[in-house]
C-alpha cells in the first residue's frame, strides 16, 4: 500500500455535517446530526453503524445528493457545502464518485454498458474523438476485469458481481480522487464478495484513489481501511484507526457491534455471548458529549463523566 | 451433540431428489440428488451462493415451490405425531400442494422468511397475524388465542406484548418485525422451523439477538431447525449439523467441528478462506475465481472443476460420488478418492485453521475455568 501523509492537509474536511429531513410540521428526522472527520489523500475510510445510524446518508450529503443543512465541507481545497458555485459543482462532480449497493438497480437497463461507463465523459466533454472515447472505455473495462465486448451488452446480461465491476467502471473512468462506496459489496455473495474487494484495493494502489467505504459488515471493513468512523443514531460515537477501534474499543456501543460479529469458529462462537448495548438504560446523550482525544487518532464521543467510566471500565473480551 | 443419532428420532428425511426449473430458456436442473437427515432438536444449516438451490430444497419441504418448478424423482419422508397421536410418515412428494398447505404448514413445518418487511402482511394488526394460524389449525376460541399470542410475544422479547398485539407491522422496527415473525411461525407448536436467511436484511447487533431467540425457543420447544445462509459466522453460531451446497447438490456435509476445522471440499476450503476474519491482516483476501455455472446445460464432471485449482483430469468427466471421510463427514470430491494425489491445503487456509483451532482450546479452557 502506498504511504499516507497524514501532516498534509486532508483530501475531505467535514465540520459539524448536519443533515436534517422535515417530515412534517412538527417532526423532522435528525439523520445525521453534527459529524465531523477527515479524510487524507490514499486511505481508506470506513464508515460503520446499523441501518437508521446515518451512514448512507452522510455519503449522499457529501456528495451533494442531498442539500446538507448546517455544516462546512472542504474538499481539496474547494467548498463544496452551501450552495456550490459552477466551478465547484463542476470540480465535485468530476472528482468525487459514487458505487452504489445495489448493482441490479443501479444501472440503466435500457442502456448499453458502454454508454453506462461512457456517461460522466459524455457530459463534461472529456474527449476530442469517437476513438479516443472508446479507448478510454476499454481501457477502464479492462482494468476492473472485464472485456472490451461486454461494452456492447446490456446490464441484465451481466451477473452481480460483474455489475458491482461495471458500477465500478462507471466511478473510475472519471479518475476520481475520492470515491464513496455505499455497501457496495453487501448484495454480493461470499465469494464474489472477495473478488471485488480485492479489485478496489487493487485499483487504489494503481491509480491513488481515496476511498469512504460506507458498511454494516465490520469485518470486511477491518480488512478494507485505514481508519474507522463508528456511526449511531446520527453521531459519529468514536473514530480511530483500525487497530485502535479493534483491539481498544471504549465506547460501549463500539464494543457491542464488534462482539456481534459473529467468528467463523463454531466451538468458540458457540461458548460466547455478546455484549448488548441499550442507550436509553445506559442514559447516553450524544448531544451533551464532545469528542475526547485518547491518542492522536483515536477519539471518542463523550461527556465528561462517561469518559471516565468508560476508560477505566474494564474490558470484558 | 449426540453422536449417535436414533433412528425414531427422525423427522425429515429426503433421498435423491431432482427437481427442475422449465423457464423460457430451457430446462434448469436446480437440485440434483440431494440427500439429507433432520432429526429432533438439532439444527442443520445449508450453506451456498444463491443459486444453489438451498432455497429450493426447504420450499420443496413446505410445498411451496415456484408453478414450473417440477420434482422429477426422489421423496422427502416426514414422520410426525398425528391427530391420533400415533407416529405417521408421508412423502412430502406424492401430496398435493394443498394438502400440504391445509394440513402440515405452520401446524408442523413453518418458515421464517428473509424479509420481515414483506412476510408480514401490513393490512392486518400483529395479534391477528399471530393468532390467524391457531384459529384455522386447532380449534380454541379467540381468548384462548389471544392469551397464547400474548404469551408468544412475550417470549420472542417483545416489551409490552398488549399494545404490540393492536399495531400494524409499519409501527415495529426491523428487528422487531422479525421476532413477530418468529411468534407467527411457532405460533402452532411446529416441530420443524425453517430459517431462511433470517437475519440477512438486519444489522450485526439484532442479529445476533434474534439468533438468540430462535435458539431458546428451539431448546424449550423441542424442534428441529434447518437454516439457510451464506454467513459461515452464523453458522458457527448455531448448527449442530451443516451441508454445503453448489451447483445443486450437496458436496460437503457433516457435524459442524468435521466441516469447520477439516475442510476437505476444495469449495469449501474457498468459502471458509474468503471470509474476512476479524483477526486478518493479510494483504488479499482468498477469492474463488469465476462465478457459478450455468445449470441451463447440463453439466459434466464436478460442476466445481472450472473454478477449481485442484481440479483433477476425472473432475472434467465424471461427477464424484459422496466419500466417507470418517465420522460424520461426507465429501463429493475425487481428492477424497484414495487414488487421488495429497493436496497441501492453500497456505492462508492452513494458518487459519491453526489460528481457529487454538482459539476454540483456549475458549475452552476458559470454560472450564470458568465453570471451576
Amino acid at each position: 500500500m502506498t504511504e499516507i501523509n497524514y501532516s498534509a492537509e486532508p483530501l475531505l474536511h467535514v465540520e459539524g455535517l448536519k443533515q436534517h429531513f422535515r417530515i412534517s410540521r412538527n417532526y423532522t428526522t435528525k439523520a445525521v446530526d453534527g459529524i465531523s472527520f477527515d479524510i487524507w489523500e490514499g486511505e481508506t475510510y470506513g464508515l460503520v453503524g446499523e441501518s437508521g445510524s446515518g451512514k448512507s446518508t452522510t455519503g449522499r450529503s457529501l456528495i451533494r445528493l442531498y442539500q446538507p443543512t448546517a455544516g462546512k465541507i472542504i474538499f481539496d481545497g474547494h467548498d463544496i457545502s452551501g450552495k456550490l458555485s459552477a466551478d465547484n459543482e463542476k470540480f465535485l462532480r468530476q472528482n468525487m464518485q459514487m458505487i452504489f449497493q445495489d448493482p441490479m438497480a443501479c444501472l440503466n437497463p435500457r442502456k448499453k454498458v458502454g454508454e453506462i461507463i461512457a456517461q460522466g465523459l459524455d457530459i463534461h466533454h472529456l474527449y476530442s474523438s469517437r476513438e479516443e472515447r472508446n479507448e478510454k472505455v476499454y481501457a477502464i473495462l479492462d482494468k476492473v476485469g472485464l472485456s472490451k465486448e461486454h461494452a456492447t451488452r446490456y446490464p441484465q446480461q451481466f451477473s452481480g458481481g460483474q455489475r458491482q465491476r461495471i458500477g465500478i467502471a462507471r466511478a473510475l473512468i472519471m479518475h476520481p480522487k475520492l470515491v464513496i462506496a455505499d455497501e457496495a459489496i453487501s448484495a454480493l455473495d461470499v465469494s464474489i464478495q472477495a473478488q471485488v474487494v480485492n479489485l478496489m484495493r487493487d485499483l487504489q494502489d494503481e491509480m491513488g484513489i481515496t476511498y469512504l467505504f460506507i458498511a454494516h459488515d465490520l469485518s470486511m471493513v477491518k480488512y478494507i481501511s485505514d481508519r474507522i468512523g463508528v456511526m449511531h443514531l446520527g453521531y459519529i460515537v468514536e473514530t480511530g484507526t483500525t487497530d485502535e477501534i479493534f483491539t481498544n474499543p471504549v465506547h460501549p456501543y463500539t464494543r457491542s457491534l464488534l462482539s456481534a460479529i459473529p467468528h467463523p469458529n463454531p466451538i468458540v462462537e458457540k461458548l460466547r455471548t455478546p455484549i448488548t448495548y441499550d442507550k436509553e438504560k445506559e442514559g447516553v446523550d450524544y448531544s451533551k458529549g464532545v469528542l475526547h482525544k485518547l491518542t492522536d487518532t483515536h477519539s471518542v464521543l463523550a461527556t465528561e463523566d462517561e469518559y471516565h467510566k468508560w476508560i477505566s471500565g474494564s474490558h470484558s473480551y | 451433540m449426540s453422536e449417535k443419532r436414533d433412528k425414531n428420532d427422525r423427522v425429515l428425511s429426503i433421498r435423491d431428489l431432482n427437481i427442475s426449473f422449465q423457464t423460457a430458456n430451457g430446462k434448469v436442473n436446480a437440485i440434483r440428488g440431494v440427500r439429507m437427515d433432520l432429526f429432533r432438536g438439532e439444527t442443520i444449516a445449508i450453506v451456498g451462493e444463491s443459486g444453489s438451490g438451498k432455497s429450493v430444497t426447504v420450499k420443496t419441504i413446505m410445498g411451496i415451490l415456484a408453478g414450473n418448478g417440477q420434482i422429477e424423482s426422489g421423496r422427502i419422508d416426514y414422520t410426525f405425531t398425528n391427530e391420533k397421536g400415533e407416529r405417521e410418515t408421508v412423502d412430502m412428494t406424492k401430496l398435493s400442494q394443498k394438502e400440504i398447505r391445509y394440513r402440515f404448514n405452520g401446524k408442523h413445518i413453518a418458515m421464517v422468511f428473509q424479509d420481515p418487511m414483506t412476510s408480514l402482511d401490513p393490512t392486518m394488526t400483529i395479534g391477528k397475524q399471530i393468532t390467524e394460524g391457531m384459529l384455522l389449525h386447532e380449534k380454541i376460541s379467540h381468548e384462548e388465542a389471544k392469551k397464547r399470542a400474548l404469551h408468544l410475544l412475550e417470549e420472542v422479547g417483545i416489551e409490552n406484548p398488549e399494545k404490540r398485539f393492536r399495531q400494524y407491522p409499519h409501527q415495529l422496527s426491523g428487528g422487531m418485525r422479525q421476532r413477530v415473525v418468529i411468534a407467527i411461525a411457532l405460533a402452532c407448536n411446529p416441530d420443524i422451523l425453517i430459517c431462511d436467511e433470517p437475519t440477512t436484511a438486519l444489522d450485526v447487533t439484532i442479529q445476533a439477538r434474534i439468533l438468540e431467540v430462535i435458539k431458546k425457543l428451539q431448546k424449550e420447544h423441542d424442534i428441529s431447525v434447518i437454516y439457510i445462509t451464506h454467513d459461515l459466522g452464523v453458522v458457527a453460531k448455531v448448527a449442530d449439523y451443516v451441508d454445503v451446497m453448489y451447483a445443486g447438490r450437496i458436496i460437503e456435509k457433516g457435524n459442524i467441528n468435521e466441516v469447520f476445522y477439516d475442510p476437505r471440499h476444495p469449495y469449501t476450503w474457498g468459502l471458509l478462506a474468503s471470509m474476512p476474519d476479524t483477526d486478518t491482516d493479510s494483504k488479499r483476501l482468498f477469492a474463488i475465481p469465476g462465478t457459478p455455472p450455468d445449470l441451463l446445460e447440463e453439466i459434466v464432471g464436478d460442476a466445481f472443476a472450472p473454478r477449481n485449482p485442484y481440479a483433477l483430469a476425472i473432475d472434467y468427466k465424471a461427477e464424484p460420488p459422496m466419500f466417507n471421510v470418517g465420522g460424520q463427514h461426507r465429501v463429493a470430491s475425487w481428492l477424497c478418492d484414495p487414488r487421488a494425489p495429497k493436496v497441501e491445503l492453500p497456505e492462508q487456509l492452513k494458518e487459519r485453521l491453526a489460528s481457529m483451532k487454538l482459539e476454540s482450546e483456549r475458549a475452552l479452557k476458559a470454560q472450564k475455568e470458568a465453570e471451576a
